[in-house]
């Protein structure tokens, strides 16, 4: 195996022995962003001066016996969604062109105290509006797994790169899906924790009611060990948790015995893809066999979630992205006459077809005269989205399904087809309306090789044991091993 | 639901968006397919619900309202498209 394909913490416990300094690790990084990123696109932005003195910076604490932490010298890579001080910051748009972050977020603040270097800003669906980033306004991104397929979104650039072996693990955000479903096409971990669990400040908004932080990693593991690094109250974001984050590893090898799992009986449905229902199925069956009681449950609810996301994300993101508006950063038209042109203008250069037909959708469904029929429809229904769960959760202890209803699809193939594309979020989104924990993990391949995605949803703030329940069908395969053929 | 082509001009003019007459085509008829979908909510009665306004669940937390440092000046306006000293330079608003 090579330095770049190793785990967070098994490059961690290379790092702690000695036997490798972080100045390898992020040069192995580099060289393989070199080597393969003109053809998978994950990045927006290499950093390779910034990465190699925090590396230095690293070795040099690792040496002095006083590492940061546990991942102190790790390389990572972030979403361009993420305020990052001294680097280009545009969350895929050509509205932030040119944009340097003046600050760093909390949970890039984190990272670095830390100690982990930062290799650069990866790719994304612009403002994080989409399921397969080729909504970003510069290029699409592509699957490790097969270049002429989608690597899912919005965090699609996070899930390439570290399928792709150019970083150990990545941070991305989720609002209906964008960890969980990149992770699923990619073979990876991908973790959306509670609302509330990781502090949002210094995160370029899109719906701020659901728009939440999280790992993609190549273990549970370093899921785990990157939630740890993050998961904390931050008095900048008031929807911050006060709340104390458990040891995520201790408990991580407790196994499933005695839980009790669910199958939602709703996210079996007609038009799934056969190989994705077969490779879930045969996960709830092997949980089984390794001593979980695994039931039937319902969440009637289900199939309003789309329509109730599609109102709430969309009216949220109308009234966010009111800011860019071409006076304090970013793109301005120049050539306007008057300020209103100069908005209009403005905005209309700077955003991309998918950014404006939500902020359309939502400025519409937040309008005089539709507010009640949209939008406090659509929060009502959220309410009865969230009570299903409560329901469930009283039987259950986590719910497994499927977390994409398909495998990789083909780049091109839904971008003409709003619809179709927004249907990719059908099994991940509903956990985001009620504000849950939930995990992607590798659970098998297609005939043609293409990863397949299991869904690990908990209760509030239990993000500990969904990673259990991750960790006890992840020891039981090598999928996690599985490296793309680049 | 079918938006008129008088419904996404108006919409388009609340977003602060200048469409191309192409755009305003495609998004009259995106979008009317969109709503179309979102129709579906209808079914439900929602009369006795009460609505879910964000996904905390712990409720909104307040802290001191201490004095603390801001971003320097400086910073603040350094990616400013256009700047004059301490300020943002804006087009003219009153005729």
């Amino acid at each position: 195996m090579q330095l770049f394909e190793l785990s967070m913490l098994e490059l961690a416990s290379k790092l702690a022995s000695g036997e490798v300094s972080s100045v390898e690790a992020t040069r192995a990084c580099l060289r393989r962003v070199a080597e393969v990123d003109g053809k998978v696109k994950a990045f927006l932005h290499v950093d390779e001066k910034g990465a190699l003195a925090a590396a230095e910076a690293s070795d040099a604490r690792r040496k002095g016996g006083k590492p940061a932490g546990p991942l102190d010298g790790v390389p990572v890579g972030l979403k361009d969604i993420f305020l990052t001080e001294g680097l280009p910051t545009t969350c895929g748009s050509r509205i932030l062109e040119g944009f340097v972050a003046p600050y760093d977020g909390t949970v890039v603040r984190l990272l670095k105290e830390a100690g982990l270097p930062i290799v650069g800003k990866l790719n994304q669906d612009e403002f994080a509006m989409g399921s397969s980033t080729e909504a970003s306004g510069f290029f699409p991104t592509r699957n490790p797994y097969d270049l002429s397929r989608t690597p899912g979104g919005s965090s699609g650039g996070s899930a390439a790169a570290v399928a792709a072996g150019e970083v150990f693990g990545a941070l991305g955000t989720d609002t209906g899906g964008s960890i969980r479903q990149p992770a699923a096409l990619t073979n990876l971990v991908g973790l959306k924790p509670t609302y509330g669990r990781v502090s949002r400040y210094g995160v370029i908004a899109f719906a701020s009611s659901l728009d939440q932080v999280g790992p993609l990693c190549r273990t549970v593991a370093d899921a785990a060990a990157l939630l740890q690094v993050i998961a904390r109250h931050d008095p900048l974001d008031s929807t911050s948790a006060q709340l104390p984050s458990p040891d995520y590893l201790a408990g991580l090898e407790g196994g499933v015995a005695g839980l009790t799992l669910g199958l939602p009986r709703e996210y079996f449905v007609e038009g799934m893809d056969q190989e994705v229902e077969r490779a879930v199925r045969a996960a709830a069956e092997e949980l089984r066999r390794l001593g979980a009681k695994v039931v039937d449950t319902s969440l009637p609810h289900t199939r309003y979630a789309l329509a109730t996301y599609y109102l709430i994300a969309p009216a949220e993101a109308s009234s966010n992205l009111a800011r860019y508006d071409g006076i304090r950063y970013g793109l301005r038209a120049a050539d306007a006459k008057g300020l209103r042109e100069l908005y209009a203008l403005t905005r209309e250069r700077g955003f991309g077809p998918e950014v404006k037909r939500r902020i359309m959708l939502g400025t519409y469904a937040l309008s005089a005269g539709y507010y009640e029929a949209y939008y406090l429809k659509a929060q009502k229904v959220r309410t009865l989205i969230r009570r299903d769960f409560e329901q469930a959760f009283k039987q259950v202890d986590a719910i497994i399904s499927p977390t994409s209803p398909v495998a990789a699809f083909k780049l091109g193939e839904k971008v003409d087809d709003p619809l179709a594309m927004y249907l990719m979020d059908v099994f991940t989104l509903p956990c985001n309306l009620a504000g849950l924990p939930g995990m992607s993990l590798p659970c098998g391949f297609t005939a043609s090789g293409l990863p397949i995605g299991l869904q690990v949803l908990g209760r509030p703030y239990d993000e500990a044991r969904v990673l259990r329940v991750g960790r006890a069908f992840e020891r039981e395969h090598d999928f996690a091993k599985r490296r793309p053929p680049l | 639901m079918r938006l008129t082509l008088e419904q996404v001009r108006h919409v388009a003019g609340l977003a602060r968006l200048k469409l191309g007459p192409e755009e305003e085509q495609r998004y009259q008829q995106q979008l009317s397919a969109i709503l179309e979908a979102m129709e579906k909510l209808r079914e439900l009665d929602t009369e006795s619900v009460e609505p879910t306004s964000h996904s905390t669940l712990s409720g909104f937390l307040w802290r001191e309202d201490l004095s603390r440092q801001s971003l320097e000046v400086e910073k603040a306006l350094a990616n400013a498209p256009e700047k004059v000293g301490t300020a943002f330079s804006v087009p003219k608003i009153i005729e």
